[in-house]
Formats: C-alpha cells, structure tokens, sequence
C-alpha cells in the first residue's frame, strides 16, 4: 500500500493542476444541463483532447492524444479535474461506449470516419438498443433488418434513446437473422439519424425534461457497409459496449464532487433562522453519506490497482453500478431535503442549485435503471459474483392449469 | 501509487488463516464460551510462534515493526475466525500506547515482554475513547485509585494499561495490591469486558508525549479500525456461510439461492460490505503515513464498518431461516462479534460526533 504518487505520474498532476490553472475557467459547469452540447463545450472538449485529458489512449491516427492505457494516469487526470469541479469534458455514449468498441471490433474505415469527429465534441451519437418489449431481456430486440442489394432496410421502434433529438448518428441493435436462436441473430449498425424514414419523438421524464427519446424507423435503407463486425454478431459487439458503460456508471469522483456541494450546501442553508449543519438530524445524514462516499472512493482505488494488474475483479466491480448510482441517489435525496421547502418551485430548465438537487433526485433515479436495473444487477451480482443458481426458466402453463 | 497488499502481506494472511481454520473449529469455540475468557492458552501459542503480539513491536523490541495496516488484516481474521483471543488492546493499542507515550525506559522494559506474548495487556479508558458506564480513576503521584468498566482484553491479562480523562495512562499488574478485576461475561463470549478498581496501586504512568490528548487519541484510532476489521471479517464470514447455505438448502424442490428474494439479500449485503474492506485498510493505512486524515477515516470507518456489519449480521441470519437463529449452526457467535465490536471504544454515533468536530461541523461540547 502507497498512496503518494511517485514519478511520471507527480509530474503529470503537477500539468494538469497547471492546465486547471491556466485554463478551468474556460469549463462548462460541471454537471449542466444534458442537453445538445453549445460550443463552449464543444471548444472545451477540443482543448481536453489536443493536450490528452480526453481520449487520452485514442490512437493518434484517429485523432486521439495516443497515450498508452494507463489506470493510474486516467485516475491522476480524473482526480485532477474533480478536485477543481472542472468539467473532464463530454462523457457520452459516443465517446464512452461507441469509440472503445470501434477500436475494438470496427473496420479502418469505421475508426477513421467516426473515431475524430465523435471525440471532438463534433459528432453525437445515440445508442438503439432497448424496445418497448425488450429492456433488461435486451437479446430479445425485435426491430428488423432485411439486407435488399447493398442496403439494410429497418423497421421497428426504439426506445429510451438518450440525445436522439439532437444526435447525429445511432449504434443500433437490430435483428437480421429472424431464423436463429435470439442471441445469435442480432446485428449492430451504424446509421445516421438523417435518414429518410427516421421519426423521434421526445419522451418526456419524470423531470419534466425530455431527455430520452421514441425512435421510429420506416424502412430506413442504411449501407451493409455500416455493420460492425458481421451478421449475427450483433451480440457480441452489444456486450462490448455495454462492458465500457458499466465502467462509465458509479464513479466515485461524482460522489466527491457531490459530496463537497452537499457540505457546502448544509453550512449556507437556513431553516427557522438555524444553518442546517447546526441541526444534528441533518448533520448526521451528511456524516453517514461522507463514511459511504469514503468506503466507495476506496473500493474504487483498490479496484484502479487491480485493473493496473490486469486482475479481474470479479464481484467487486460488478457490485459498483448498483451500490453507487444507490448512494448518488441517497445523495441527491439529502439535498432535496436541505433545500426544503424553497425547492419546490420547480422548472426543469433553470440551473439554479434548488432545482437541481430536486432534478438530480429524479433524475438519479434514472440512473439506477438505466445500464442494467437495480433488480437486474442483484441477480448478476448474485449469479456471476456469488455464483447462485440462476432462476429456473418457466414452463408455460398447460392447459386448465393453474396460473 | 498502490492500493493493495503486498506479497509479503497476503502470505502472512494466508498463514494465519490457515492456522485458525486448524485451530479455532467451532467445538472450541463453544467450550470458550464456558468460561467466556477470550483466552485459550494453546492457540494464544500459536499465535506468538507466527508473531501475532509483536506486530507493532519495533525491532529493536523484539518484534516485526509492521504497521497498523498489517495489524488490521491479522483483526480480519481473527474476526473471520471469532478467534478467542486478546488483540486489539493487547497487540495494537498497548505496543502503541508505549510507542506514543512512554519513556525509553518504560519500552525497553514492556515492549520486548508483549512481542514475546508473555504480557498480554488488558486496556481500559476514563472519559475518552467513548467509555460508557461507571469511571472514575484518580492518580496521585504514581499511586491509581477509582474505577473503571468494561475494560478489553483483560480476561486472563497481566497488565492493565487505563487510560485517564486528560490523557495520561496509567499501566499496573493484574495481580498486584490495590488492584481489582471483574471479568464479566460478554454477550460476546469469545471476549469477555472488565471491571476494573484500584486502591492506591502502584502504577507506572506513561507521560512522555508532548501532547498527551493527541497521543491517547492515536491508540483509541488505532483501537477502532481494529475492531471495525474485526467486524468485516465476521460479517464476511456469516455473508461466506449464506451463500454456501443457500447454494445447498431445497424448499419448493430448489435450491433457495435461486429465489431472488434470497438472492437480492445476498447481493445485498456484499454490496455493502465489500467496499468496507478497501476502506478498512484505506483507514489502516492512514494511521500509518497520512496523520491529517487518521482521526477522520478510525471515526468513520468504526462508525460506517459497524453499521453495515449489524445490517449484514441480520441479513446473513435471516438467509439461514430457523437455522440461523438457533445454537446449532453457531452463527450466532460472529453475530455477536458484530455486536461487541460496534458498542466497543464508542459506537457509530459516538464516532461520528467526533467525525463532525473534526470537521468543524460541529462545535466542541
């Protein structure tokens, strides 16, 4: 066990505490509004990546800063960038999920159109994986595509696409081959979202923000050339990408970032004339959510060293999902409370601190849904990391039978 | 940066896992609790022949010079094993209680007898530490008087280390005139607590720091992230013994694993409790090389390990059914591992109090 930070890795907080320095107050607030991205964060997101804090290993021949993996870099530049509540710039499903499989799996062709421009901020993605019918069972997609000539022809719906308003292009999970088993006949596809046939409708939240979307598809025609990998692949390359967001949830930087907002929060609000931390109730809340925040920032050095090791965690990292967006969620509950009854008046457009912790607490919840349900990640921590019985598969009811 | 064990680490925690899975089966532990001593003299042996009381010894003392963290991983498994023996006070607090507060003297006279585990130190605090119950110590000179309960360690200990309210310590012999010790049954019977009093004894006081409070604090931290790796390891034990129970017991013609309810349970509470295991030894360590944060983490990690190993306990209980409540399975003495460890040296309010005035969250008194 050593904390300090010797060598190669000294130097490179020293530059990037220095960069902070010089350049943080050229961020986006930390956290804004998930809508299109203005060009703010667009020229914030170019300087992150021309000096190598974002998409720090991309090769530079797609134009990445081509850094070789480093758990213990990423972590110093992370870490860096979340002590000064600076923006580590854009953390989609593009840049998180897409670009990380394309260097995985894609063809030249793919890295060279898409890789650059996504991570620049100047090409946005949406990712069609789950169905009105298929969210956690999500092999099960049904949204069809039929090779006619040089074209996939798709029909079908899509559902909770995050950005689809606003995104350029779509990853989509779709099946091509009806004849096989399910997981065997999926294909992924790279389409844009300009597509004639293409119709989003907004999906309103419990926010009152519309930050999902409904896609419809009526024979859209996309080029064969835009699968990845090949057909029938489709679930594997899907598991790919869902390997990379799993990372991407349940980080423990936003819980200290989200902590030090909830201390400073309790220590400037007042109730009946009394600051908040002066009122054990509330100061008691903050001291159980600082014990977890500690015990997950741990984990999470203890889990970057293993990765550094090449080890694989096992339970440990299939724990974090779920225990953290659960913690993040108690978070955002407390601030919900600390801002009381003055936050309440509610409009999901303002960046104000009141409605922000009353969105974050909506918001979180999402959060614990999305990327694998609450429910659905018990029965993997169960199964993969405790190695349960999975739950025996149904019969469907004979005849007169009971149900 | 490196946040993990070392070789040299995990080889020790193997050994001495390996030595109390041979030693300390269940049928011992139940003839333990007979007496309810925390104190069985052959596996006390072995311990000392692997180097266990010597630890934090330096040396140049006869012991390992090892740090807090390596002291907190043997707690694991002595916790993971509900090992009947003197530890926390015996082998952490009082090796450090002299490292921070004794003259050269006192250490080359103490420190090479508690390497060798022929002294074995019962400790005890008056008004720090969160002591509950009756204390009232006095020292004139060097002569003790007053009492104190619910002292750790000190079933079958030959020294008593207490502590007094301004922060100097005062250590006499168990058996010596004017000194009194009344084991009480815990309702941990792997350990028992203490009742201390004394009349004029003879005592040698500790007194040589230069801030007698900061120091006695350093020794209760120290204390606490022991007893909360304590915690962990019986809390990992019992979360160890669900799953195997639940991987075997049918109901309904299944596997009970395989219902979610039971499942969710289990995922549950390693979910919970993993994450307790890094920050045991983030806050081992602390004690060791980061001094502005040790205070912070002994509070918070008693208080955060002590929670979780009462909702973990119940849990892994309830997984059990009937069985789990009963004598037979035994279970219930890791329960009550939990039990003793989140009340000992203050429980999680008491330590998060400290923790907000640490902070300043809260003023002083």
């Amino acid at each position: 066990m050593d904390l300090t930070l010797s060598g190669k890795y000294e130097a490179l907080q020293a530059e990037v505490r220095a960069f902070i320095r010089e350049h943080g107050h050229k961020s986006p607030k930390v956290g804004g509004p998930r809508r299109d991205p203005d060009q703010k964060t667009r020229d914030w997101q170019k300087l992150l990546v021309e000096h190598g804090y974002a998409a720090r290993t991309v090769p530079r021949e797609y134009g990445g800063f081509g850094a070789q993996p480093d758990v213990l870099e990423a972590a110093v530049i992370a870490d860096a960038f979340a002590e000064a509540n600076v923006s580590q710039g854009l953390a989609n499903q593009g840049i998180s999920m897409l670009v990380p499989t394309l260097l995985e799996v894609g063809t030249e062709e793919q890295r060279r159109a898409y890789v650059g421009p996504t991570i620049r901020g100047d090409m946005f993605w949406c990712q069609g994986y789950s169905e009105p019918g298929s969210g956690s069972d999500l092999a099960s997609v049904q949204t069809r595509a039929v090779l006619d000539g040089d074209e996939f022809v798709v029909n079908g719906q899509k559902i909770w696409t995050s950005s689809a308003h606003f995104a350029d292009m779509m990853f989509l999970l779709c099946r091509t081959e009806p004849e096989m088993p399910k997981h065997a006949g999926l294909s992924y596809i790279l389409l844009s979202m300009k597509t004639p046939g293409i119709e989003v409708r907004p999906l309103t939240t419990m926010t009152g923000r519309a930050e999902f979307n409904e896609v419809f598809f009526t024979d859209v025609r996309v080029p064969a050339s835009q699968i990845v990998m090949s057909r029938g692949q489709g679930w594997h390359v899907a598991n790919v990408t869902l390997k990379y967001e799993r990372l991407y949830l349940g980080d423990a930087n936003k819980m200290s970032v989200r902590l030090r907002k909830l201390v400073d929060l309790l220590q400037t609000t007042e109730i009946d004339g009394e600051k908040l931390m002066a009122l054990p109730e509330y100061r008691d809340r903050l001291l159980r959510i600082q014990g977890e925040v500690m015990a997950w920032r741990a984990h999470q050095l203890r889990l970057r060293t293993e990765q550094a090791d090449g080890v694989d965690s096992g339970v440990k990292r299939l724990i974090v999902k779920y225990g953290g967006t659960m913690l993040l969620w108690r978070m955002s509950a407390l601030a919900v409370d600390a801002v009381g009854a003055a936050g309440l008046p509610y409009d999901p457009s303002e960046t104000d601190d009141a409605t922000a912790a009353n969105l974050d607490y909506m918001f979180d919840i999402g959060m614990i849904i999305g990327g694998g349900s609450s429910n659905i990640q018990k029965n993997v921590i169960g199964e993969r990391g405790l190695g349960l019985p999975r739950e025996p598969k149904t019969q469907p009811a004979a005849a007169g039978g009971r149900a | 940066m490196r946040f993990g064990l070392t070789e040299e680490q995990r080889l020790f925690d193997d050994s001495l896992r390996a030595f109390l899975a041979d030693r300390v089966p269940i049928e011992t532990l139940r003839q333990q609790a007979q007496t309810g001593r925390g104190f069985d003299p052959a596996i006390w042996q072995g311990l000392c022949e692997l180097g266990l009381p010597g630890l934090l010894v330096p040396e140049s003392y006869g012991g390992a010079g090892l740090g807090v963290l390596d002291a907190a991983l043997s707690a694991e498994a002595l916790g993971h094993a509900a090992a009947p023996i003197p530890f926390a006070a015996s082998a952490v607090m009082a090796p450090l209680a002299f490292a921070n507060s004794a003259s050269r003297d006192q250490q080359s006279e103490f420190l090479p007898r508690i390497a060798a585990g022929e002294m074995r130190v019962g400790m005890a605090f008056a008004g720090i530490g969160g002591q509950t119950g009756d204390a009232t110590l006095t020292l004139q000179g060097n002569r003790l008087s007053g009492r104190v309960q619910g002292a750790l360690d000190a079933g079958e200990a030959t020294h008593l280390l207490v502590y007094l309210p301004d922060g100097r310590a005062a250590l006499v012999e168990a058996g010596a005139n004017g000194v009194s010790a009344q084991v009480r049954r815990s309702v941990d019977r792997t350990r028992p607590v203490t009742d201390l009093s004394f009349e004029n004894a003879e005592s040698a006081v500790l007194d040589a720091a230069n801030d007698r409070m900061a120091a006695a604090l350093r020794v209760v931290d120290a204390g606490r992230v022991m007893l909360a790796a304590d915690t962990l390891g019986a809390a990992q034990y019992m979360l160890d013994q669900a799953v195997a129970w639940a991987k075997e017991r049918v109901q309904f013609g299944r596997v009970i694993g395989s219902f979610q309810g039971v499942k969710h349970t289990l995922a549950e509470i390693v979910t919970m409790l993993e994450p307790c295991r890094a920050f045991v030894w983030h806050a081992a360590y602390a004690q060791d090389a980061l001094p502005d944060e040790a205070r912070l983490f002994a509070c918070q990690v008693k208080a955060h390990v002590g929670d979780v190993g009462r909702e973990a306990s119940r849990m892994a209980t309830e997984v059990h059914g009937g069985m789990g409540f009963t004598d037979l399975l035994g279970l219930h003495y890791w329960f009550k591992r939990c039990t003793f460890d989140r009340q000992m040296l203050g429980g999680p309010q008491r330590c998060r109090e400290e923790a907000a005035r640490l902070q300043g969250w809260k003023l002083a008194g």
